[in-house]
This record gives structure tokens, sequence and C-alpha cells, in this order.
């Protein structure tokens, strides 16, 4: 057993077989190494099981819960003070009530179908205006390029909060855009753009703050292209612009799947941007989540609510990523 | 959420600093923004040397789930009377030993009548301030839209759609609360402000959704600005917060003069109540605190301040008399009848009411 795994060692490193006591020695060293590395494993593993995992198993079991006036504002259904037998016999009158409510009201359906569109059409616009950011950083000289980065990033060194806000005051009625626009006479002072509360203002929000996200994963992958490519096609008479589609483009795809999800994954669940740009019309599921948990005190509700919207979010995530690891066996 | 999560870190924090922090000279007071003279603060801890950790908030539902969720670390909270109801219900304070408060010969007995609806014998809170949620007005953009005999002493002012209509180019504002707004509409439409049932709602909702295209925002802390800017012609808010507006205009000296109304089919009379959670971590201090705020010429000077009348009937006299004499700050006993109050809903009356707003406002 020993022996077989040390020839195939020594196959991948291109070292001489050892023999004799040698082995033992390597054995040590192997099986340390391999605590190292499961230690190594561990620190991400451990950070997923307390920030994640426990903190859903804690929203799935308030959501099969009752609400109730009390502190907490719920009656848990499993208790670990019934011990095993007690909480086997709850099992039994254990329902998904509170997930056939969220069933029961168009608002819910709504919510959901409207932060995914709302999300969606983001992360397009993202996109669009993320990619040629990113290409003309990758494309400039080698040394502009960390101060490029630098002013992507330079957002985050004020509080996301005191943006948004900033962005009210720009969107306004009495704003700066609409001071600006009727500076120039672009429009009647009488008839001021109406973009505040409105939900254009959630998507100048959700860009905004977002960019960032897009923009960073796809300079990574466009600064690593192999620019020689570009060269050869040129060479055989390729012009550019056939080249950034056949050769650019399909290279970047990585970058743009990773900014998307950086994108996405966020927007659909967003609370700030639509309550504080948004109007009373703009729905979206993390308002809707903020009602219930807030206005109707309801933990068990909104507790469905969440899980419910990660089950929308990670089922076609993980499906992707399974599609994507067969995409690329079946090419080996 | 990120407020939750930052409530949650402050929250741990000081639970950790608990046992320490227990012999501490400090008190944690949780109350409104914009709510306090803080002189009254300086005399406390002169008096005292207890230090005041004073932390604001601006909606009756961000401090009652934090309430809910347990070890806030404040060690006084002033709910609204409707909310502070269901909080003693769910096991949140802790009473009051009243042999403890000296002051509390002060209180005025018109309005612990009134809270008792609320907390019975007044067993959990003293009042801190109260006051009506009604009209705030621009006068002089109101007159020019529906003429000199305009309603501004009734609801009609917003709720009949003929005026909202003549009223929607220069803005109406509403709170956004359904606690609020729900029952003013049944009081206009007839029907008890207090009903529960789901009939009463839907015919609330129907007669709102017909002024609801003129409605240009439902918020409630904006109209103050808004108002004193003359950026809007009404608001239906709360008393004290018109009043601010009308000074903040007349101090710009910006020729926008706001005044507010008590509607004559009558207004919600609320009540903010200080209260001590039964896990505070400073209680005695806690007591000495909400004494030294039932000092008559101290309260006096928070009313002075916010213009929202107070539950302590010896502190008049260091009242100012524009606000004592102002009926819609003190309220005559005839208007004061008229004052309706809302009992607290149950969960399921609650979702019905959230979701009516909801349809009020988004129209799903």
């Amino acid at each position: 057993m020993a022996n077989e795994e040390a020839i195939r060692i020594s196959e991948l490193t291109g070292e001489p077989m050892p023999g004799g006591r040698e082995t033992d020695l390597r054995a040590r060293s192997r099986l340390s190494s391999r605590l190292g590395r499961l230690g190594l494993i561990g620190v991400p593993y451990l950070w997923l099981l307390i920030l994640f995992l426990l903190p859903f198993v804690i929203v799935l079991k308030i959501s099969f819960s009752d609400i109730t006036i009390a502190m907490p504002p719920y009656t848990p259904v499993f208790d670990w003070a019934d011990g095993v037998s007690g909480n086997l016999a709850k099992v039994k009158e254990f329902t998904l009530q509170n997930y056939g409510f969220l069933a029961s009201d168009a608002l819910y359906y709504l919510s959901y179908l409207s932060s995914l569109k709302i999300a969606a059409i983001s992360t397009v616009l993202t996109l669009l205006i993320g990619f040629p950011l990113a290409y003309g950083m990758a494309r400039s000289p080698r040394e502009w390029r960390p101060l490029l980065v630098m002013l992507v990033i330079l957002p985050f060194w004020t509080s996301f909060l005191i943006r948004v806000y900033a962005w009210m005051g720009i969107l306004s009625r009495e704003g700066l855009l609409n001071q600006f626009l009727i500076w120039l006479g672009v429009i009647d002072p009488a008839n001021p753009l109406v973009i505040l509360s409105t939900n254009t203002a959630v998507y100048i929000g959700i860009v905004y703050s977002y960019l960032p996200f897009m923009v960073l994963p796809l300079y990574a992958t466009l600064e690593k292209l192999d620019e020689t490519l570009l060269e050869a096609a040129a060479d055989l008479g390729c012009p550019p612009w056939k080249a950034f589609w056949q050769i650019t483009v399909p290279l970047a795809i990585p970058g743009v799947i990773a900014g998307c999800f950086l994108v996405f994954i966020p927007a659909v669940g967003e609370f700030v941007i639509p309550d504080l740009l948004g109007g009373s019309q703009t729905l979206m599921i993390g308002r809707t989540l903020w009602t219930e948990f807030f206005n109707n005190r309801d933990w068990p509700i909104s507790s469905a609510i969440a899980v419910v919207l990660l089950l929308i979010l990670v089922i076609p995530i993980v499906y992707f990523q399974n599609q994507q690891a067969r995409l690329q066996e079946s090419e080996k | 959420m990120r407020d939750a999560l930052a409530g949650g870190l402050v929250a741990a924090a000081l639970i950790v600093a608990g046992p320490a922090a227990a012999q501490d000279k400090v008190v944690n007071v949780y109350n409104w923004s914009d709510y306090i003279d803080e002189s009254i603060l300086k005399d406390f801890e002169a008096e005292t040397g207890i230090k005041v950790n004073y932390d604001v908030f601006d909606s009756n539902e961000i401090l009652e789930t934090k309430l809910l969720a347990g070890s806030t670390g404040y060690d006084v909270v002033v709910p609204t009377a409707s909310f502070l109801a269901r909080q003693i219900q769910a096991g949140v304070f802790s009473e009051l030993d009243k042999s403890e408060l000296p002051n509390i010969k002060n209180m005025w007995p018109v309005i612990a009548e009134r809270t008792a609806i609320y907390d019975p014998d007044n067993t959990y809170s003293i009042n801190y301030m109260w006051g009506t949620t009604g009209l705030g007005y621009n006068v002089d953009k109101v007159k020019e839209r529906l003429g000199e005999d305009a309603p501004v002493d009734s609801w009609a002012l917003v709720f009949d759609p003929a005026n909202a209509e003549k009223l929607q180019d220069c803005g109406i504002h509403m709170l956004d609360a359904p606690e609020e707004i729900i029952p003013a509409a049944l009081n206009y439409i007839g029907l008890d402000p207090n009903a529960r049932d789901r009939e009463s709602f839907e015919k609330a909702s129907e007669m709102l959704a017909k002024i609801r295209p003129y409605v240009q925002k439902f918020h409630s802390s904006e109209y103050i600005n808004a108002l004193a800017n003359g950026d809007i012609c009404v608001a239906i808010g709360w008393s004290g917060d018109v009043f601010q507006a009308r000074d903040r205009a007349a101090e710009a000296d910006n020729g926008v003069s706001v005044e507010y109304s008590i509607p004559k089919e009558g207004a919600l009379m609320w009540f903010d109540q200080m209260a001590i959670p039964k896990d505070a971590p400073h209680p005695e201090n806690a007591m000495a605190f909400i004494n030294f705020m039932m000092k008559p010429e101290e309260i006096a000077k928070a009313t002075n301040y916010v213009y929202y009348a107070n539950g302590n009937e010896a502190s008049q006299e260091f009242i100012e008399a524009e606000i004592l004499d102002d009926p819609q700050i003190y309220p005559p006993e005839d208007v004061l009848e008229r004052l309706y109050t809302v009992e607290v809903y149950n969960p399921r009356d609650q979702r019905n009411l959230t979701r009516t707003w909801t349809s009020v406002k988004s129209g799903i």
C-alpha cells in the first residue's frame, strides 16, 4: 500500500524510487504533510461551517416554527431540551405551512421575480460598462495599471451607505444632475427629470455600487491574456475586431462568469439601494423580507423567504458548476 | 441588515463588557432622533455623576426588533405605547418600583389614564411625550390651489380625491406607518379607527387607492425638510415634526409658512413611554434617569425644545406660553375628546394591516 503510493509519487516527481528505511522516513513526512494540508483546507471549511452553515441551519429551524408574542417572537419547533425521542415525535407534526403561505400570496412570487429581473438587467448593464473599462485597463501601459486598479478600488474607502446617499443628492428633483441640465438649458426648470424614487435610480445605484466587482475579475483575466495570440492572428491577416471576438472574448469568459456572479447574487438580495433610491412601487425581495421581519415581526415567514431566496440562487449555480465540470471532463 | 449586524456586534460587545460595566456609572439610553434638549443630559450627568450614552432610532419597528431579539444593552428605551403594549406581553420590560420614583407625583392624571390603556396601572412605563398625527401644510400653496376656504381642518384636504388632485403638483407626503394612516382613513370614511376586520381594512384601502396616484412619497421623516423648504404642500405627519418644520422655515426666512392642524373628524393620539428592559445592565441608573426626567423643569426644557406636549402636569408652569396655549399642541377639552387611540394588533391583524398597506403603496 505504502509502496504503491511511493511509486506514484516517484512517477509524479520523477525522483528515483526509494527503498528500505527511506520508505519509512518518507511515509512519516508524508503523514505530516497530509496533516498540514488537512489543517490548511480545514480553515476555509471551518469558516464556511461557522459563518454560513450554522446561521443557515438556525434560519432553517426558525422557518419551521410558529409566530408568537414573546422574546424571541417564535415558538421553536425543535428544542435540545426535548431530547431525541421528543424531537422525533415532533417530526410527525412538522409542517411546511410557512412555505405554503409564501405560495398563497402573489406578493412573494412577484417580489422574487422582480428582484431577479432587476438583478439580471443590472448585471448586463454592469458587464456592458465593465468590459470596456477592464479591457482599457489591461491594454494600458504596464506602469499605469496599478494606479488604474487603485482607482477602481478607491470608492470602497468611503462607506457604501454614504455613496448611496450621495446618489440621492445627485438624482433628486433639486439635485446636482437637474441643476446641471437646467444650467445647460437642456431641460425646462419647471419640469425637472424625476429619477429618484423610481426603478431607474435603483439600476443606477446597483450598477454604480457593483461595478468594481465586475471590473476586477475581468481585468485579472484580460491582463493574463497571451498577446502573442493576437499578434499571430494579425500576422495571418485577421482584422482586429474579428480577433477580438474570436480570441479575446472567448478567453475572457471565466472572468465574465466570475464578474456576473459577483454582481448578480448580491444584487438579487439587495435592500439598501432599493430602499433609499427606489420608490414605494419598487418591489424587491429584500424589502419584502424587511417588512415581514420589522413590520409584522414574523420571524418564521421572513426565514422562509430567506431560505427560498437561497435555494433560488444556489440551485442554478450548483447546476451550472456541474455542467462546467462535466464540460471540462469531456474536453480532456 | 448592515444595521442589524452592527447592532449585534455592539450588543455582543456590551455583553462581554457586562460584568465589568455593572459597577460603571453609566446609563445607556435609546430614544427617538431629534427628541431631546441635550442640555438635559448634561444636567443629569452633573447631578448624579452617571454618564449618559445616548443613542437614537427613527422607527418603532427597529426598536421592537432589537428588544425582541434581546440583550440590547440599553437601560432606558422609549417605544410608542401601542408598541409597548405588545412588548409588555412579550415580557421585554421589568416592572417599575414606584417607591423609587418620588417625582412620579408630578405626572398628569389625564395622560396617565390614557396610557393605562396600553400599560395597565402604568406598571412598566412613564410617559415621555405625547402628540397627535394630523395635517402639516404650506399655508400659501394650499390657498393658491384650493382657495381661501381650503379644508385645512379636515382629512378631506388629502383624502378627498378632488383636493388631492389639485395638490398633486406641489406634493403630498404621508407617514410610512400603517398603524397611523389606516386608522385615519377609517376615521375619515366614518368607520371605527380601531377596527381590525378585513372588511374595514379593504374599505380603507379602496379609499386610499383613489388618492394614491397623487401621493408623492410615503416616508416618516423626510417631510420635515420638505415642508420647511416649501417642496411639498401637505404631509400627514406627527405634530411636533410639523412644528419643527414651521420653525426651520421661520429661521430660514424663506417665505414659507407651515401650519399644523388636528382634523375635525378626529386624529390619533399617541404616547412615547420610557421603560426599562429586563436585561438592562444598569437598572438602578435607569431608575435614576427616569426619575430625573420627571423633574418639572427638566422635562419642560424638552418640550420647549421639541414642541411636543409631555405627560407631566407640574412642568406646565415652566413651558413657554406659546406652546402651552397652542391648541394644536395642548388641545382644549373638546378637541381632546375627538382624539382616538389605537389598541395593539395581534399578529394576524398586524399581517392584514401590513398587507393592506403594501397594496396601497405598490398596488399589489
